[in-house]
């Protein structure tokens, strides 16, 4: 269209020698620069700026009410030596490995039978959505009374029929604690899993099953050797958002547990808070915090390799 | 190999029933293709060969078994789906060894068993490909490939052609006959093309509303149409249709619209006076000085043949001509069919009166 206009002028005058101006006016370069500036600014003022604030911070000895002043590694020296710390890392290590894990194995399970032709199927689906819409602090709150010492529903219905006799210290003893909070956090977080890979197994063509039913794939092969593969897309990204909200949970432990009993239950980002917003040692906390960025980096790159496009992805698409 | 008998099989979705009694013999060997409009059950009925839809009533043998009740795999059918279903994450030859390797064939068996089909369709420099590489027609070709490893006992296609563009559709049209000419499986082909079901077929069956109008071979369907569908539906450009009746005392002609006058061969003597529908296929008009008159409303010269649309009696009707008449929009022409090629049908029942 351009062209065919530029050719008729020049068939009548000369054309002018453009200008910088004009060049810059129509180099798309230099259009999508302005157009991408609100998104940039909106990244820089909510998301970097922070960031590096939080870094700056773990530098330094601030407190709350105290500017603070440049210190350097002290505090990262501070945490080699804290036994808590490492007992956090390793209680997040253990939370975002199980629960991701079973997050991931049941949520494929749902997936696939929410696929399947069931009585109610538009219901059932709502209903597994439920534990993501409802506020993590509401059901928190929920599960902090069905695991409460005293009037523990689970207590008392195994109470009722003869099979202990007397109450699960569910949030009291350290293990118990683990445990339950990582149920909680599986309860909380699989309807993602399920959900989003159920979009991805409606997006496998039903003729492909068929033309494996014929060519004499049972069940599990059909699922070992066409679902499994085909969605391994989805699978990258879904697992990837999995590991770094579970990593970075927050919310659910601290209405459950507050990181106890004795730190048995505290991760990297509940201690954080502790130590920087309760007991006002910010630059330790935002040291916590910054303690987080290789980890979460770690998944990142993991993901990054796992969503490369698949030689058998890459090519035209004209289907 | 083996041949296919269909005994008055129905199909019911839920209270839907698509199929309503359908009886095909099949026999060992031959290319048989199920044709008919949109929505008629054809494909209703190649998924029931192929037990991917359950038999509601009747009976389906591939060669002495019934198969009603036998799962897929162990019907030794091949499948090519319209939109070849070949498995996207999969090589070409993957796609094509795929059913080897899932009863577990040797490497070495799978290997020779594709490179062979590989070399009838000429996929080999293909073979290390995935699906998305390929072009249409050759993802065409891998679904046959996949079809061919097997060596089943039918190959079952459903419109196998009709994603492809209209030359590479000839081509792929040819080359299937080709290849049930060289490997003489038993073939059951789908297809809404009539022209795809002329020039491929040992026998045709044209269905309509999940029932079948009539079987025959491919001439015999354009020579004696059992009913008005059959006529209308074979032949392009469509046999045209004269509502009117048969007049057998003295002369014997039809009395069309407008009281036109039109030759008839023959008729049965019991169809006098009675409202009747004659067909007369557009290759089958000459010009004639006894012909009816008519006037030209198009002419749309191909090259090879003129076709013409003419006002017959007040009713549309379309004539071809291999001789190059120079006609004009508005003349009037004399047309006269060919009275040994008419077909006659009664007017309430559709079926053909003529012998
Ligand atoms: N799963 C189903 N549930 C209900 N009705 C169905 C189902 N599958 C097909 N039908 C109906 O059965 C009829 C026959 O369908 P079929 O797919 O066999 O048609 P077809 O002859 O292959 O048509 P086309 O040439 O368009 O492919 C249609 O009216 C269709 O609506
Ligand atoms: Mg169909």
């Amino acid at each position: 269209m351009t062209d065919f206009a530029l050719g008729r002028t020049s068939a009548k005058a000369p054309p002018r020698e453009s200008t910088a101006w004009d060049r810059l006016m129509v180099n798309r370069n230099w259009l999508g620069f302005w157009f991408m500036v609100p998104a940039a600014g909106f990244l820089i003022f909510f998301l970097a700026y922070p960031l590096g604030l939080g870094v700056w911070m773990s530098f330094t000895d601030t407190r709350i009410g105290r500017a603070g002043v440049f210190i350097g590694l002290e505090n990262y020296q501070w945490l080699a030596d804290d036994s808590i710390f490492w007992l956090s890392v390793f209680n997040t290590i253990l939370y975002t490995t199980v629960a991701s894990i079973i997050k991931f194995a049941v949520g494929l399970y749902l997936a696939i039978l929410l696929n399947e032709h069931l009585p109610f199927k538009a219901i059932i689906r709502a209903a597994v959505l439920i534990p993501f819409i409802v506020p993590t602090v509401l059901s928190a709150l929920a599960f902090w009374w069905i695991f409460d010492s005293q009037f523990s529903i689970i207590s008392w219905s195994l109470k009722q029929m003869g099979l202990i006799d007397h109450n699960i210290d569910f949030l009291g003893n350290a293990n118990n604690a683990r445990a339950t909070v990582i149920f909680a956090n599986i309860w909380r977080g699989i309807p993602f899993v399920a959900i989003t890979l159920l979009a991805g197994l409606q997006t496998v063509s039903p003729s492909l099953y068929e033309a494996a039913t014929i060519d004499g794939a049972n069940r599990w092969q059909m699922f070992r050797s066409i679902t499994l593969p085909l969605l391994t897309p989805i699978i990258a990204v879904v697992m990837t958002f999995s590991v770094l909200f579970t990593f970075t949970d927050f919310q659910l432990i601290w209405a459950m547990t507050r990181g106890g009993p004795v730190n048995a239950t505290h991760l990297m980002a509940t201690l954080s808070y502790q130590r920087a917003i309760i007991s006002g040692f910010l630059g330790e906390g935002a040291a916590i915090s910054t303690a987080m960025i290789p980890f979460l980096l770690a998944a990142i790159m993991v993901s990054w390799f796992g969503l490369q496009r698949r030689k058998w992805q890459q090519g035209e698409a004209n289907d | 190999m083996a041949s296919v008998a269909i005994r008055d099989v129905r199909k019911a979705f839920g209270a839907t029933h698509v199929i309503h009694g359908v009886n095909i013999t099949i026999n060992d060997g031959e290319f048989v293709v199920l044709v008919g409009p949109s929505g008629c059950g054809k494909s209703t009925l190649l998924r029931m060969i192929a037990g991917l839809e359950n038999i509601s009533g009747g009976e389906i043998r591939i060669g002495d078994r019934v198969v009603n009740n036998v799962p897929p795999k162990e019907r030794d059918i091949a499948m090519v789906f319209q939109n070849y279903a070949l498995y996207p994450h999969m090589t070409v030859a993957a796609n094509m060894g795929f059913s080897l390797k899932l009863r577990k064939a040797s490497k070495d068996e799978i290997d020779s068993r594709v490179n062979r089909a590989a070399e009838i369709l000429g996929l080999q420099p293909l073979l290390g490909r995935y699906p998305r590489q390929l072009s249409g027609g050759q993802r065409q070709r891998v679904a046959m490939g996949r079809a061919i490893v097997r060596d089943p006992q039918v190959f079952l296609f459903d419109e196998p052609l009709s994603n492809l563009d209209a030359k590479l559709r000839v081509q792929m049209r040819t080359e299937i006959k080709e290849l049930h000419q060289r490997l003489k499986t038993t073939t059951v082909y789908v297809t809404h093309d009539q022209i795809e079901a002329m020039t491929m077929a040992d026998k045709i069956v044209v269905m309509h509303d999940g029932l079948v109008e009539q079987i025959g071979a491919p001439l015999e369907l354009y020579d004696k149409p059992d009913n008005l569908f059959v006529a209308g539906f074979i032949g392009s450009p469509a046999m045209n249709f004269l509502k009117g009746n048969v007049k057998a005392n003295g002369k014997l002609e039809f009395v069309g619209p407008s009281n036109t006058r039109l030759p008839l061969g023959k008729a049965p003597a019991s169809s006098d006076g009675r409202p009747a529908v004659y067909g007369v296929r557009p290759e089958h008009f000459t010009i004639a000085d006894d012909g009816a008159e008519a006037e030209i409303q198009v002419v749309e010269p191909t090259g090879s043949e003129i076709q013409v649309v003419a006002k017959l009696g007040g009713e549309d009707v379309i004539a071809v001509f291999r001789e190059r008449h120079q006609f004009k929009p508005g003349e009037k022409i004399r047309l006269k069919p060919n009275p040994s090629l008419v077909h006659l049908f009664d007017a309430a029942t559709g079926k053909r009166l003529t012998a």
